[in-house]
């Protein structure tokens, strides 16, 4: 469904890591976005507008319109 | 700015390093290079053999606790570097006690699990503080997925990616190279400041 190049059909626009993502949906947990992104990582670290999400409030917490979403995945090596 | 106005404005400021490793060893010595004032270093560990693929040490110090021999190092580069050293394997709780008047806090753990232990904590309980972290720098080549991006007071370096395995080792040049690009991030932000 396309308008002037514009798509009305997506209702979320956020900042994922910097880049701009549409989603379907008006607002979702931070484990459906991680679903829907196929972010399968064990260890990781997530912020939503600056803000960080306990991994125990990753079925609670809230992505909506216009958030700044960090998504870091952790990988061993130092 | 010249090198004696770097120095002058380096000389009252104190960067914490959890880990003296591969990360923490190299990015420790750069920063006590430039003169940083204080440096707070933490690791449990002893040198051994196969550490010196990487990590800031020599083969005289096999056996010794890596946290004091990278102070003994530091201070045969410079010896005006005040260096606090300790032998922990960092915890919360010591995360608060230890690093809560420093400038800026270096992550240069080696596993996964304890960078996010760090990072959750730093980030709540500390949240206007700086933290450099170093993520994903194993095998060789790739110069170009090495790279560096920021989510306010979070400072990420590395490529996010490869993962060591016995295939894949963490090695000089590329553990060097996010080390160091770690110790550029804390000394841009200790000369903006």
């Amino acid at each position: 469904m396309k308008d002037n190049g514009i798509r009305k059909d997506l209702k979320m626009k956020i900042i994922l890591n910097n880049t701009p993502e549409e989603f379907d949906q008006e607002i979702i947990t931070v484990d459906e976005l991680l679903k829907l992104k196929k972010f399968t990582f064990k260890m990781l670290v997530i912020r939503i507008n600056g803000n960080l999400v306990k991994k125990d409030e990753y079925n609670t917490a809230l992505v909506r319109d216009k958030d700044d979403v960090m998504v870091l995945h952790l990988v061993s090596g130092g | 700015m010249t090198s004696a106005e770097i120095r002058e404005k380096l000389k009252n400021k104190t960067v914490g390093v959890a880990g003296c490793g591969g990360l923490g060893s190299n990015c420790a010595v750069a920063l006590a290079r430039v003169g940083v004032g204080t440096l707070i270093l933490t690791d449990f560990d002893v040198i051994a053999e196969s550490n010196l693929n990487r990590q800031y040490y020599f083969l005289s110090q096999l056996g010794e606790p890596k946290a004091a021999a990278l102070k003994r190092v530091i201070h045969q580069i410079n010896p005006s570097v005040s260096v606090i050293a300790y032998e922990i394997r960092l915890d919360p709780e010591h995360i608060l006690r230890y690093f809560k008047d420093c400038d800026v806090i270096v992550e240069a753990f080696d596993q996964a699990g304890e960078k996010e232990m760090l990072i959750e904590t730093v980030l709540s309980a500390f949240p206007e503080k700086p933290l450099v972290v170093g993520v994903g720098m194993a095998g060789w080549g790739m110069n170009e997925s090495i790279h560096y991006r920021r989510s306010g007071n979070l400072h990420i370096c590395g490529d996010e990616t490869t993962e060591i395995s016995s295939d894949i080792p963490p090695l000089a040049p590329r553990v060097g190279i996010v080390a160091n690009m770690q110790a550029n991030v804390v000394l841009d932000i200790l000369l903006q400041s």
